[in-house]
């Protein structure tokens, strides 16, 4: 199997998201970066898959130069090849976001073959746009499953589940194949101090690219207004169960 | 006057829960552009859908017809809604941001080669472009964004919109889209229905756990109070990635979203990704040994100290005076 799995290089928020003040991105100089939750699965799945039937997973990313941190972060997990769409300091638009990852993929293919799987996440955490991999399976011809939560290799086709409200739906995808997966899909694992040294010397590719803009046009981000209510402290440790009851019986019949 | 078509999503004839909030803002969305308001239901699994639908002001209600719609396949359904829509010469397709309502605009944007704006509160019409505000970071930041084009894409926030009944025509009308078996490569196979009664996304009272519970029976007390008082468990990120609970277990921007009457919050920090999953719940109580934590301070009520000790407290309370 040649596993390719798409990753995005997103801000790692804590409890409160601040807006630079061109209002245009998230003030990241006290956060750390990472990749969003969902792709972080997608790739332990892509490397998973690699060890238990053979072959390759690349990882491939759109982003600043700061994004290879990302792809080390994925070569430290198992990942081969790691590749960066350097598409300039703004966030394309969705459609040219996809645009620029399926030409890229389509190169990555003419020059290295086939990629049986296409592994996304199922949004990113920041943009949540929810449709670049599934713009991607269109222009390279595969079949894609957003929502996925298990992945089954096959002879030649895959099977993949999603979660419902009260059990799980099953498709079946013949390869190559596409599938946008989510956090859940497996426990990914932990790099170590010597993969994180190894990966710090593998070479990332870069591909240079100026897609066409699609139709939807970031103006500005805005903060919500923040819940400005007060919390009412019912009382510290057990002495407080009683007032907690007197709370709870508000809302629940007991 | 040119057509607005809106999704009805559905799951074999069982309409979801936030079509109908949608479609509201699918009528309101009309009506600021000028456009009519038809409806467009895959399958005849959903024909039984249409007086229900009928009641919330569609001009027209479009039943689509094809065996391959009949359960859910977001190619094959986002094929059929842009056929119908071709056939009216419509200039605009809604849908509500659920997993599969996303899932089809997507996939209608990809076959059409055009923009979809995903998961808006609001669209204002202003000319050739549209204005929306929309949703970032499962809804911590919001986006304001213009979308241009000729025929337009856009999914509504879920549970935003409150469905309102409205008069209209709701003409019923038939259309059989032509589908062939490339579309229904990704139509449902098989399914298995695993949960019965209350489920995460649905309970009225979830009491979550996290890094504060310490370990796996440490939720042994928040279960015994989830039971007694008819609710769920929940829990955050940090849970999950240490294998205290399952996946299916965690609420938040990358697990499940819950809107309970009460949500009981056991050591749990509220970090953005965990505060965007339940930020609509009705009441939250924090329990937590840090009156700074995030969560005590936007919770309606906290009580500070250790849930191992206050949690089974407030069993105990419970039983003194109900039994």
């Amino acid at each position: 199997m040649r596993v390719l799995v798409c990753v995005k290089r997103v801000p790692a928020p804590g409890a409160r998201i601040v807006l630079n003040d061109d209002h245009r991105s998230v003030d990241a100089t006290l956060l750390g970066f990472t990749v969003s939750p969902h792709e972080e699965c997608a790739v332990e799945e892509g490397v998973r898959i690699a060890e238990q039937h053979g072959g390759s997973v690349t990882v491939l990313t759109l982003g600043p130069a700061e994004a290879e941190e990302q792809i080390r972060t994925a070569f430290a997990v198992g990942v081969d090849e790691g590749v960066r769409i350097d598409a300039g300091p703004d966030d394309p638009d969705p459609m040219a976001t996809a645009r620029a990852v399926a030409s890229t993929v389509a190169g990555l293919e003419a020059a290295g073959g086939t990629f049986d799987l296409i592994l996304f996440g199922n949004e990113s955490a920041d943009a949540g746009g929810y449709q670049v991999g599934i713009r991607v399976a269109h222009a390279l011809g595969r079949q894609i499953v957003s929502g996925v939560k298990a992945i089954e290799v096959g002879n030649g086709s895959i099977s993949v589940q999603r979660p419902t409200a009260t059990g799980v739906e099953v498709y079946e995808l013949p390869l190559p194949a596409a599938a946008a997966v989510k956090e859940g899909i497996n426990l990914p694992r932990y790099p170590t101090l010597k993969t994180r040294l190894s990966a710090k010397k593998k070479p990332v590719e870069v591909v240079e690219a100026t897609p066409e803009p699609g139709g939807q046009r970031m103006i500005e981000l805005i903060a919500p207004p923040e819940d400005t209510s007060t919390v009412d402290i019912l009382g510290t440790g057990s002495e407080a169960a009683g007032a907690v009851v007197d709370v709870i019986e508000r809302m629940v019949s007991l | 006057m040119s057509i607005l078509v809106y999704l009805v999503e559905h799951d074999r004839g069982t309409i979801a829960e936030t079509t109908l909030g949608g479609m509201r803002a699918a009528r309101d969305l009309a009506a600021a552009a000028g456009l009519a308001l038809h409806v467009a239901v895959p399958g005849a699994t959903g024909d039984g859908l249409v007086d229900e639908i009928a009641r919330h002001g569609p001009e027209v209600v479009h039943q689509l017809h094809h065996e391959l719609l009949d359960d859910y396949g977001p190619l094959a359904w986002a094929a059929a809604l842009s056929q119908v829509a071709d056939s009216l010469a419509a200039t605009a397709i809604a849908a509500t941001g659920t997993d599969r309502g996303n899932e089809v605009m997507a996939h209608v944007g990809a076959l059409r080669d055009v923009a979809m704006v995903a998961n808006c509160l609001t669209v204002t019409p202003e000319g050739d472009e549209w204005e929306m505000l929309r949703v970032r970071w499962g809804g911590s930041l919001h986006e304001r964004t213009a979308l241009a084009g000729d025929f337009k894409l856009v999914t509504f926030a879920p549970h935003v919109h409150e469905a309102e009944p409205a008069a209209g025509p709701a003409v019923v009308s038939r259309f059989t889209p032509l589908l062939d078996a490339s579309h229904g490569v990704t139509v449902v196979r098989q399914r298995t229905e695993t949960a019965s009664g209350v489920t995460l996304a649905t309970a009225p009272v979830v009491v979550s756990g996290g890094r504060g519970v310490g370990g796996p029976e440490g939720f042994e007390p928040l279960e015994a109070l989830a039971a007694r008082l008819g609710g769920v468990v929940g829990c955050s990120r940090v849970a999950t990635n240490n294998g205290w609970r399952p996946h299916s277990d965690q609420v938040g921007q990358t697990g499940t979203v819950v809107a309970p009457d009460l949500y009981i919050a056991c050591g749990i920090s509220g970090a953005v990704q965990h505060w965007v999953g339940m930020m609509n719940a009705k009441h939250v109580l924090a329990i937590n040994t840090d009156a700074q934590a995030p969560m005590v301070t936007k919770a309606d009520w906290a009580v500070i100290g250790d849930l191992a000790t206050i949690v089974p407290a407030i069993l105990a309370e419970i039983e003194r005076r109900h039994g």
